[in-house]
């Protein structure tokens, strides 16, 4: 295939060829900055929580007298587990996807001069680490011992497990077994270490501080109450939340269930990423809408090329082309204009990525959306002028010899 | 003339219908988009109180204390008040009207045998918050500042709370049960939900949706144990139960100044109190700022990122889909060579085929806007099947109704310039020859 004609025709029609490729171009740099977009918010709803997600649910009670916060634990947790199918029920502050009561700054110093982070403080009692099922990769999990009872947000001198990425982010390379922090004059130290336990609100977190999680274990008590986490098997879950629900409106008439916040954690989990797969299904429209936008523009300015020259595809087919030679022609003549659009495409990307980075927290584009952005476009392409360019091939000879 | 152009471009688009409903189609798709998302935005970003935001005003102080190390909340001064700045500047009283306020969850329990006690958003404020923000009354009446200082248990509550309760009676003198304690009803609200709900900012999690149920005086709500919904603590020894004398920021101040120079005039005295209380050793720092509502809410961002992230892609699509139709009105005039080389001949200015393909793309334009209002419709109903905070106020108004065909027409009347021009330059002769 000779590509000199082919340029040579395309001179001529300039304006043209510019409108494709500009075309090409703009969907180039949508394309790959919707693409990445998309990426980043399915990577968010395939979160790994480090909890058995499936097995466990939550009751949540509020509106109940603080003087009364003892009796209601002691009686919340003998009715729960009177329930047929119950494997566990312990009491949880914090709730994975659920209720976020332990957000705060830590340092690495007592005089608070090295900020460590802000992290997550799940404060649990007893059986609560089991049931979630957290995995400890070293050091040791919670003993008897560790839980005692506390007053004000959480125990205020305590050893502690936390993730693997929390400790990386705060003592990269060192093992952090028997390592020091301060939330202000509260001291905690690091026993252990769990593979992963997600923040509740992972959506508002980016990259691995999704992750930066710390359990706190301790008595349930005035302070710890009201926050339970049910563990039953996953096919009985269901089942157990709907049996706690009147079992609570029963043994604890005087709080109120929270019907929001008391759900399985799988559903859970759903409803707090229920925007963000709005948001992605919203993309993959727009890129639908968009790749077909495009074909049909370049299916439109072709069969109007193939019409145009209807009279000269005659002449060559007279004068010894080939039906696939006329074929070759259109493929090859998209091929150039798509590459060129695709190589200004590729320059717009990484404009509009920077864009997006300064006004939203959006990571840099990585350089392979950029050849998966092209095949799709040089696919779009060819599959958009294979319509006309059979129509084109179609022509017979015989054209080349009449008047008009 | 314009009939004659119309009757033209009618009969040209119908000659070719695919490529027709290709252009308009495309249009279509992209106008819906814009107008869905813009829609959208203009709600998000809205005057909550139109005839009186110009005049009501946020101010801030870094209440960080001397003795610490710097802050670190950085360049931003902090969101909200301390109590014992916040109440320093109500007594001061030197705006025309003040309030500070905060947002409870606060229990509910109905007077009815068998009635179930539900959590409502609470409001815990002082007088002026009602003739400040243009508050509608239904029944009765706010408290007066006396009723502040002298903790009344005296509670303002929305109609919709009222409808609830007591089947939409006037429930004036009546009592409420919250929070296991007795209120006073002395005010019913007409349907009042400013959006954004910008008197909340920072002080609950909603910045949109329906309005607060109940309304009560800041101190006796305290009082009876009442917690704000947002506390920041900025030094050790910070108690839910102590939050008055806590280093826990809660609280914001709204105040009305009618004009300009009372604004500047109140700017000076948030900047001598802020260097006062550094003189007395409380302040580390004597920066203050006083934003009027509209530039609070826009430096605060209020509107989420991903609706600006929508408005910013249906705007890329929209131009994608222009790109394409001046590609396509292109191929179809430069077809009809011949058919201009004709006109030309037989006297037509240049101007009068410029026309001619303006009026063509303009129809096309009303037809992508027609079809466009239907797309828009189409996904604002999606939108409103969103599970989001304001989704349940997507609705398109005469304004972006009539914006719809504004974005039709601009934009098909931009995509036609090019393919029109390229029109009335082509030279008659050489298309007559060819003939």
């Amino acid at each position: 295939m000779q590509i000199r004609p082919i340029l040579a025709a395309l001179r001529r029609h300039r304006l043209a060829t510019m409108l494709v490729a500009l075309e090409i171009a703009l969907a180039c740099a949508v394309l790959c900055n919707a693409c990445f977009l998309i990426a980043n918010r399915v990577a968010l709803l395939h979160v790994v929580s480090g909890v058995d997600e499936t097995a466990l649910a939550t009751v949540q009670l509020t509106g109940y007298e603080d003087s009364h916060a003892v009796d209601l634990n002691a009686r919340v947790l003998a009715g729960l587990r009177s329930i047929p199918g119950m494997q566990s029920v312990s009491v949880l502050n914090s709730i994975p996807f659920g209720a976020r009561r332990g957000t705060a700054g830590i340092t690495l110093d007592m005089a608070g001069q090295h900020f460590g982070g802000v992290v997550e403080f799940y404060v649990g009692g007893p059986g609560s680490m089991q049931a979630l099922g957290l995995h400890v990769t070293s050091g040791r999990a919670p003993q008897v011992d560790d839980f005692r009872t506390f007053e004000g947000l959480m125990p205020t001198d305590a050893s502690v497990q936390i993730t693997r990425s929390l400790a990386e982010h705060l003592w990269p390379g060192t093992d952090p077994l028997g390592k020091d922090f301060w939330l202000d004059k509260w001291h905690y130290r690091v026993v252990g270490v769990i593979d992963h336990l997600v923040r509740p609100d992972p959506s508002n977190w980016q990259g691995d501080s999704k992750d930066w999680s710390i359990f706190v274990p301790a008595l349930p008590g005035k302070y710890l109450a009201g926050s339970y986490l049910l563990r039953a098997d996953p096919k009985d879950i269901s089942r157990v939340l709907r049996d706690a629900r009147t079992t609570i409106a029963k043994i604890a008439p005087d709080a109120v269930f929270d019907e929001e916040g008391s759900k399985t954690l799988s559903d859970l989990r759903t409803d707090s990423f229920r925007q963000d797969r709005a948001m992605v299904g919203m993309l993959v429209g727009v890129i639908i809408a968009l790749l077909l936008v495009t074909a049909l523009g370049i299916v439109g300015l072709v069969s109007f090329w193939v019409a145009q020259r209807r009279k000269q595809i005659g002449i060559r087919r007279a004068i010894g082309a080939t039906r696939a030679d006329i074929l070759n022609y259109f493929q090859t003549e998209n091929f150039l204009i798509v590459t060129f659009g695709i190589v200004l495409g590729m320059l717009l990307a990484f404009a509009l990525n920077l864009l997006l980075m300064k006004h939203y927290e959006l990571p840099r584009l990585p350089l392979y959306y950029l050849p998966i952005g092209a095949l799709i476009l040089w696919g779009l392409g060819q599959l958009a002028v294979l319509g006309p360019a059979l129509r084109a091939a179609a022509v017979p000879p015989v054209v080349a010899t009449r008047s008009v | 003339m314009f009939a004659y152009y119309l009757d033209l471009a009618l009969h040209s688009l119908r000659r070719n219908k695919v490529l027709t409903t290709l252009m308009v189609l495309a249009l279509a798709l992209g106008i819906g988009a814009t107008i869905t998302t813009l829609t959208v935005l203009k709600l998000l970003s809205g005057d909550p109180l139109p005839q009186k935001s110009t005049q009501l005003f946020y101010p801030q102080l870094d209440p960080y204390p001397k003795d610490q190390p710097f802050s670190r909340s950085g360049k931003k001064l902090p969101w909200l008040m301390s109590y014992v700045d916040a109440m320093n500047l109500l007594h001061a009283r030197k705006a025309e009207r003040q309030a500070v306020m905060a947002m409870s969850e606060v229990k509910v329990t109905p007077q009815a045998q068998d009635g179930k006690p539900f959590y409502a958003h609470g409001v815990m404020t002082t007088a002026d918050f009602f003739p400040m923000f243009d508050a509608p009354f239904q029944y009765g009446a706010g408290w007066a500042s006396a009723d502040d200082e002298s903790r009344e248990q005296v509670v303002v509550i929305a109609g919709f709370l009222n409808d609830k309760l007591f089947g939409g009676a006037n429930s004036v003198g009546r009592t409420i049960h919250i929070d296991d304690r007795d209120f006073r009803i002395i005010g019913v609200l007409r349907p009042w939900a400013p959006q954004p709900r910008f008197y909340a900012l920072h002080l609950s999690g909603r910045n949109y949706g329906m309005g607060d149920a109940v309304f009560m005086p800041l101190l006796s709500a305290r009082a009876d144990g009442m917690t704000p919904s947002t506390v920041m603590s900025y030094g050790p020894g910070s108690d839910m139960q102590h939050l008055e004398t806590a280093p826990s920021i809660w609280l914001g101040l709204w105040v009305q100044l009618s004009s300009t120079d009372e604004a500047s005039a109140y700017k000076l005295f948030l900047g001598n109190y802020a260097q006062q209380q550094v003189a007395l050793g409380r302040f580390q720092l004597s920066r203050v700022a006083l934003s009027d509502l509209m530039s609070w809410l826009h430096n605060e961002q209020v509107v989420p990122d991903d609706v600006r992230l929508q408005a910013g892609l249906a705007f890329g699509f929209l131009l994608i889909c222009v790109v394409n139709t001046v590609g396509l009105l292109l191929a179809k005039c430069l077809r009809r060579s011949r058919e201009i080389g004709v006109r030309r001949a037989l006297g037509a200015s240049r101007g009068a085929i410029f026309a001619q393909f303006m009026v063509e793309a303009g129809i096309v334009g009303v037809a992508g806007g027609v079809l466009g209002l239907g797309f828009a419709e189409l996904g604002l109903w999606g939108i409103r099947h969103q599970p989001a905070q304001y989704a349940s106020l997507a609705h398109l108004d005469l304004s972006m109704f009539l914006f719809t065909f504004v974005v039709a027409l601009v934009s098909s009347l931009i995509a036609g310039l090019l393919p029109a021009w390229r029109a009335c330059v082509v030279a008659p002769a050489p298309q007559l020859k060819a003939a």
